[in-house]
């Protein structure tokens, strides 16, 4: 079966997916406290205008219909206005998202960079000195709350020395790499924490196999002993857990975006839930769902790209 | 050169691994040689030091342990020779085969691709002559439509026929030596035979020496010329196949040999060696199969015999061998 046939099938099995998550959506924020009318329509307003607002809304409508029209128009890229910044939510998404997936992909790519080298050296010297220092840095590292190390980075790197911004999102590419450097490094340490301890663990146990036991009867070079046969083959473990943080990652930049006002969807989401703004959040908690569904989807292809043995199925 | 001079002579092998901080004695003075074409077989039960024997040769067991001793290879010791150097001879002149077909190969890369970078580390052949090559090994082995099969991973393959990529894998190079640690234990019966004869046919066509780990002796009986005994880390009984397998001396070869059911009536109970090995770290400090021996006499637990010449070309580490009538007894 090819790649492109593959993509096509997982495509069409998230359309259920995302069926299910838009009633979840369409129902908790139906359960949250509070009439969005009242929210929206401010201090001030009469009975009327209220009941105007719900009118517009479609508030008013039985629920199986309401839910049609937020089904219908979301298919259709509506995805209503939004409150707080009082533009189309779809206007504002478009806006904000390029920022949180730049954050996203730039701390994947550090990650990589911080766990895959100190991986190879940790497995490679198991149980010696190198071993243990790289094991516990990464230990305190994991038991520290990611807001707090990204706190401590700006008090001293950003606010005294003076190396880096305190926050904001530069225009030009080379900007954004020096704007969103803190806040990258900061989900980077938690996550290459995680990606280094099952990397090296890994890379122990494919040292052993019998099949690199066999590589090196051949007499090869060590660096495609490693590179060939180690790395490809402990790199799957680490695959699905890397998708699988690169989701929580997501989620975590409500935390590092607020910390380091970065202009993303994590503080935007932050901003929309204090101020009821039930569009918006709707549209963001949608955008949400589509980009770690895609991150999985992406996460599967290159497993199956990686794995023969699962290309069959 | 000469047909009996040897092409590998191992003398005074001894490999330790560390275990917990405790050393652990897997092999122990171990000697013997392989001559060009001659087929020597190591038996000896599991632990008993047979697959480390061979790793310890080819260079992987030195990545987990401590060896010491010769490894003589064309004038040359590969136990102290530098890792690079090592990587010159592994593969091109010393080659080794594995147990398990199933992981052996890895199961990334297509058996194309494991055949060539063998090649490609030991030969000039440019790409097209590799692939070539490499057709040419796998049907050599007996693999159907070869050419198309390069392509294909490992998975795709059953377990015999993986058990000859990998012999493919490893004569592609024509080393003069292969190592073959058990390469028929985990397949089919009906299979074992063929793979064997297999191995045999290409030792011969390549005038290549082989050492065979097994434990099954019908197998030692079937395809070796000379045979080592091998128990707790150090070789028992070491002679040609015939004089040993009809006049065992050891009692440990005779309890074996005992071992293998033959001619028994249907539900007759299996003879066992009594008892089990002795574990590294508990090797007892005289004759190590002493606690088992059936034939154990007062100097069996104090001092270790060493392995010496008791007839011609026989060698045997035991104060109280087994005789001719005692053996047929037995």
């Amino acid at each position: 079966m090819s790649s492109l046939n593959y993509i096509f099938k997982r495509l069409l099995m998230m359309v259920p997916t995302f069926f299910l998550v838009m009633v979840i959506i369409f129902l908790l924020v139906r359960m949250l406290p509070g009439d969005p009318a009242i929210a929206m329509a401010g201090d001030r307003a009469s009975d009327a205008d209220i009941q105007a607002i719900r009118e517009r809304l479609g508030l008013t409508e039985p629920m199986l219909v309401q839910f049609w029209l937020f089904l219908s128009n979301t298919v259709q890229g509506d995805l209503g206005r939004s409150i707080l910044m009082r533009t189309d939510v779809m206007d504002v998404i478009v806006d904000r998202l390029p920022v949180t997936v730049f954050l996203t992909v730039y701390s994947v790519i550090l990650s990589l960079l911080i766990a895959g080298p100190l991986a190879f050296v940790a497995a490679l010297n198991r149980g010696r000195w190198p071993d243990a220092v790289i094991r516990t840095i990464f230990q305190i590292g994991l038991s520290m709350p990611v807001f707090y190390i990204g706190l401590v980075l700006l008090t001293f790197l950003a606010a005294q020395l003076r190396l880096f911004p305190v926050g904001g999102y530069g225009d030009t590419f080379s900007e954004k790499l020096y704007h969103l450097f803190l806040p990258s490094v900061t989900v980077a340490l938690y996550t290459s924490a995680i990606i280094m301890r099952n990397l090296r663990s890994a890379i122990i146990e494919v040292l052993d196999a019998e099949y690199v036991q066999f590589a090196r009867a051949k007499g090869l070079p060590s660096r495609l002993i490693l590179g060939r046969h180690v790395l490809r083959n402990a790199l799957i473990s680490t695959v699905t857990l890397l998708g699988l943080s690169i989701g929580n990652l997501m989620s975590g930049t409500l935390v590092t975006e607020t910390v380091f006002a970065v202009p993303g969807m994590g503080r935007l989401m932050l901003e929309a839930i204090f101020a009821r703004d039930y569009p918006l959040i709707q549209g963001l908690t949608l955008t949400f769902a589509v980009l770690v569904s895609f991150v999985f989807l992406m996460t599967d292809v290159f497993q199956s790209r990686l794995d023969p043995r699962m290309r069959l199925q | 050169m000469d047909e009996n001079t040897p092409i590998l002579q191992v003398d005074g092998l001894n490999t330790t691994f560390h275990r917990n901080g405790r050393a652990l004695p897997a092999l122990r003075d171990v000697s013997f040689s392989v001559a060009r074409g001659e087929v020597l077989g190591l038996v000896g039960e599991s632990g008993s030091g047979k697959s480390v024997t061979l790793r310890s040769i080819i260079g992987l067991a030195r990545r987990y342990g401590d060896v010491t001793g010769q490894v003589r290879w064309q004038g040359r010791d590969l136990v102290e020779m530098a890792d690079r150097a090592l990587r010159q001879i592994q593969g091109r002149e010393i080659a080794m085969i594995f147990q398990e077909p199933m992981t052996s190969l890895n199961p990334l890369l297509t058996v194309g691709l494991q055949l060539e970078e063998t090649l490609r580390a030991h030969t000039d052949l440019p790409r097209a002559a590799r692939r070539d090559r490499a057709i040419e090994m796998l049907d050599l082995v007996g693999i159907p439509s070869a050419a198309q099969r390069l392509k294909d991973y490992p998975h795709q393959f059953s377990g015999g026929m993986r058990q000859r990529v990998m012999i493919a894998i490893a004569l592609a190079a024509n080393p003069k030596l292969l190592l073959a640690d058990e390469p028929t234990t985990a397949l089919d019966v009906t299979i074992q035979a063929q793979i064997l004869d297999l191995i045999l046919r290409l030792a011969q066509d390549m005038d290549m020496g082989v050492l065979l780990v097994t434990h099954d002796l019908g197998v030692v009986a079937q395809t070796c010329d000379n045979v080592a005994v091998m128990y707790a880390g150090r070789i028992v009984e070491q002679g040609l196949v015939r004089d040993v397998l009809r006049e065992p001396r050891h009692p440990y070869t005779v309890g074996l040999m005992r071992s293998v059911p033959e001619n028994l009536p249907p539900r007759t109970p299996l003879y066992s060696v009594p008892g089990v090995p002795p574990g590294l770290d508990a090797l007892p400090p005289g004759c190590a199969f002493a606690p088992r021996c059936t034939s154990c006499i007062a100097p069996c637990s104090q001092d270790r015999p060493a392995l010496s010449l008791i007839t011609e070309g026989r060698q045997v580490a035991c104060f109280n061998p087994v005789t001719k009538s005692q053996g047929n007894a037995a």
